[in-house]
């Protein structure tokens, strides 16, 4: 896996968006907004579901209408998360507040194909009843949950307090993020 | 007011003791952040459906006024999150964004969205039946609040 990763850190894209000026923060800005169009309207598809907004509306109506906007952002948000990613290859993959977001998008992912075949299957019978099923209800809110701790680990990717490079860390934090510290530099620079 | 004037007030607030609180925690401005972000998105979300309705491209068979009805509260929640969280992250580094043309772009933006949401958009959205009007209100509010949120990201670069 290292190895990719440093093969995709060497091409000549990546180099270019790591040493770029602005590219690199507008793409940034673009991450935010599409960010911002994603989880907004998921509050609301879930909201519709816990039943505290457009209740006029049936739930698949609410879904037909506000999901796709919904997906274009996920798609655009994932590109220009995979760009970031790109730019800086190396350090992200080692990068402690990564790994967690990638697990959290994976969860949440789960959550969402859970969530959409027990839709389709079942929801003929509770559309537009007021009576959800509690798993339902308990889905929607585990998914703003879920994103909402991806923004978080998202932003704190920025910070480098577990990044490799600054040693020394916890063994346990080098573990986490395949980091190999060559210990005899250490402690010959401890002599010094 | 003389611009001298503002940096003075400009370094009270940053010697104020939520600033000097949120400088002295390495975890503090970070957290923040992230719940700034968090509110991003739920005023995105009402912004985003209140905005496409004005525009005609979502929720055609509802009414603007129902939409817009619909999405102010958590327009209010998004905005409030916002502003609570955004202040503290002013404060630590008010010096910082005095000196960012992206801070004085951001702000203004904020403040002329407010003022339009609340004044021009919402009351039109409530009123007017003129599709071109509100298409045009719809653009306006909706260019506001993405120059307001890519600046702000901006201030971070600067």
């Amino acid at each position: 896996m290292m190895e990719f990763i440093e093969w995709l850190a060497s091409t000549s894209s990546s180099v270019a968006l790591r040493e770029s000026l602005y590219l690199y923060p507008w793409i940034e800005s673009a991450h935010v907004l599409f960010i911002a169009i994603f989880f907004g309207t998921l509050l609301f598809v879930d909201l519709r579901l816990s039943g505290y907004v457009f209740k006029e509306l049936s739930i698949t109506e609410m879904n037909k209408k506000v999901l796709p906007l919904t997906i274009i952002g996920f798609i655009l948000m994932c590109l220009t998360g995979f760009l970031l990613f790109y730019a800086i290859p190396i350090r992200n993959y080692q990068n402690l507040f990564f790994r967690i977001k990638i697990i959290l998008m994976i969860i949440a992912g789960l959550n969402a194909y859970y969530f959409h075949r027990t839709m389709n299957r079942e929801s003929k019978t509770w559309d537009k009843d007021s009576h959800i099923p509690f798993v339902m209800k308990f889905s929607a809110v585990s998914s703003l949950l879920l994103w909402s701790l991806v923004i978080i680990s998202g932003r704190m990717i920025a910070y480098n307090w577990f990044d490799c490079d600054r040693q020394p860390q916890s063994e346990i934090i080098n573990f986490l993020t395949s980091c190999i510290v060559e210990t005899e530099l250490y402690e010959s620079l401890d002599g010094i | 007011m003389e611009s001298n004037q503002i940096l003075e007030i400009i370094y009270i607030l940053e010697d104020s003791f939520i600033g000097e609180y949120v400088r002295s925690s390495l975890w503090l401005f970070p957290v923040i952040q992230s719940f700034h972000l968090i509110g991003l998105g739920i005023l995105g979300g009402s912004v985003v459906l209140g905005d496409f309705r004005l525009l005609g491209i979502l929720f055609r068979s509802e009414s603007v006024s129902y939409v817009i009805l619909q999405t102010k509260l958590w327009f209010n929640i998004g905005l409030f999150t916002l502003v609570i969280t955004g202040v503290p992250l002013f404060l630590s580094e008010a010096v910082k964004c005095y000196y960012s043309r992206a801070f004085w772009i951001k702000i203004s933006c904020l403040i002329l969205g407010v003022i339009f949401v609340y004044f021009v958009r919402n009351p039109m959205a409530l009123k007017s039946r003129n599709n071109f009007l509100l298409k045009f209100i719809g653009s306006v509010s909706f260019s506001l609040w993405v120059v307001t949120a890519a600046s702000g990201r901006w201030i971070g670069f600067s």
